[in-house]
């Protein structure tokens, strides 16, 4: 695999793996027929930090996520490792992550990815921009003695 | 002669019945819905997450549900339902440099690069009761401004470039983790963040305002506090390359205390460290506080029996489900050891009293 198929590959599985459940299944309702190459499993992921934000690594806590491996009749395979204990979403993700890699890709990146990508950017810039709004301005007050 | 007891079944199927039709409550009024907790009592689900070291908002409702409100329960059940799920993994380390902020201060740099951003805070609050909380009612929308959704960089790496505060030395060693193995002391600095992340919340804080009083004293600075979003990536075998597989909400603490300097060191700041699931910022701080006082062999300073400096008090007691476990089931059946005791004692007293009389 090319890097440049790599990179968007990571893109649309952490696109997928970030969108909720519900919307996914809204914009693919119908999943293709496949075979289960692993099928969907919830597990722990042990999230780790880093001491000091950029030191040696420690175990945080554990996160919920489900995976899901298949293959598409077409010969496709796709992966998901989506957060959360949703089954769907895994199946889902992993459909979509075969999909995309097939021909049918451009088309399913403008029906789905875009739409998820549009709806996360415009979630994140409202969170932004209320933050922005309480960002404290200085100003110096004239004090008595330097008049 | 030892003689089984059984029974009870009855009472106890009857008490949990009992306890159902309690945690419902009055049904003239609304029952709770999941989504009802984890929005509008998120920080009750953020401690549950943080202390059930469980990142999965959904199960933390349903614990606060099914434990009535009572949170160490809740935490209980999270850390019940971990041990059943198979371990997938670790992800690879956050990157706190990159989250998206929702708050953002610095107690020691007023004008600093980013700003300070004081998010969706209690801080400045009158503490006084809201009474139109109350009535349902329409919430006014917050405020916006504009931004460039730049990453925000740390303050300690303004102090980083001139020598100011210790480096913290990087790498990508497998940290220990307590849920594998039974933690062994003296115990690495990884482990301790580890068991202080998912320690009680109370107890880290007492342990950290103990410091502040004069008991293992650090003379702490918040050089900086964050929260927000961070993405959680993760090397997947099958693919050769790490996806994102979610994001979560989390508080970070940077502590710049006071270092005289050692042998080896020049005099310095020095630094604590607190990482925590969730909008917990108490915890956070409290976190840096306790590492930092836990650090006095490290950099060479003197024990003074702080309680905080002792890594064992401090480890051995911060995990409120197994301090509850300990300590709940003394109201469990003793009736053998009781009786030996009553057994025993009513010996002493008789052997004291004969005694006695013996001396009269």
């Amino acid at each position: 695999m090319t890097t440049e198929t790599e990179t968007a590959r990571k893109g649309w599985m952490g696109l997928l793996a970030r969108s909720k459940p519900t919307r996914l299944a809204q914009l693919f309702p119908d999943l293709p027929a496949h075979d289960f190459l692993r099928a969907p499993e919830v597990g722990a992921v042990m999230v780790q930090g880093r001491i000091g934000g950029v030191g040696q690594p420690f175990n945080l806590g554990e996160m919920t996520v489900t995976r899901c491996a298949l293959r598409l009749a077409s010969g496709a395979t796709g992966h998901a490792y989506v957060q959360g204990r949703d089954k769907a979403h895994a199946v889902r993700a992993a459909a979509l992550d075969a999909l995309l890699q097939t021909e049918q890709g451009p088309e399913l990146q403008d029906s789905i990815l875009t739409p998820l990508r549009a709806e996360e950017t415009t979630r994140r810039a409202s969170r932004a921009a209320k933050a922005a709004a309480t960002r404290v301005e200085f100003f110096t007050l004239v004090r008595g003695e330097d008049q | 002669m030892y003689v089984a007891v059984k029974g009870g079944e009855k009472a106890i199927d009857n008490a949990h019945a009992w306890l159902a039709e309690e945690r419902r409550g009055d049904v003239t009024v609304a029952e709770l819905s999941l989504p009802q907790i984890r929005e509008q009592l998120a920080l009750a689900v953020n401690r549950v997450m943080a202390e059930g070291s469980l990142y999965d908002p959904d199960l933390a409702a349903l614990a606060i549900k099914q434990a009535r409100g009572d949170l160490i329960e809740a935490i209980f059940l999270i850390r019940a339902y971990r041990t059943t799920l198979p371990r997938l993994g670790a992800s690879c380390p956050v990157d706190t440099a990159r989250m998206a902020v929702v708050r953002r201060i610095s107690a020691t740099f007023k004008d600093l690069p980013g700003g300070q951003v004081l998010g969706p805070t209690f801080d400045y609050t009158h503490r006084l009761l809201d009474f139109k909380l109350a009535a349902e009612g329409e919430v006014p929308a917050a405020a916006m401004a504009p931004t460039d959704l730049a990453d925000v960089p740390h303050v300690t790496e303004f102090l980083n470039r001139d020598g100011m505060i210790e480096v913290e030395p990087g790498g990508n060693a497998t940290p220990p983790d307590l849920t594998r193995e039974p933690m062994e002391l003296p115990a690495s600095r990884a482990l301790r963040l580890q068991a202080i992340a998912r320690g009680d919340e109370g107890f880290i804080l007492s342990m950290a305002y103990s410091t502040q009083r004069g008991y293992g004293r650090t003379h702490a600075f918040v050089g900086e506090l964050r929260i927000g979003t961070v993405a959680v990536e993760m090397d997947i075998p099958e693919l050769g390359f790490a996806v994102e597989i979610g994001e979560m909400e989390l508080t970070e603490c940077e502590t710049v205390n006071q270092f005289k300097g050692s042998k080896t060191e020049p005099p310095q700041f020095t630094r604590g460290y607190g990482l925590v699931f969730g909008q917990t910022e108490r915890k956070a701080i409290a976190m840096s506080l306790v590492d930092r006082a836990l650090r006095w062999a490290e950099l060479g300073e003197d024990f003074t029996g702080a309680p905080a400096q002792d890594e064992e008090f401090v480890l051995m007691h911060a995990d409120n489900v197994q301090a509850t476990g300990f300590l709940e089931h003394i109201k469990l059946p003793h009736y053998v050891d009781f009786q030996s005791e009553l057994e025993l004692v009513r010996r002493l007293r008789s052997e004291a009293l004969a005694a006695q009389e013996a001396a009269e």
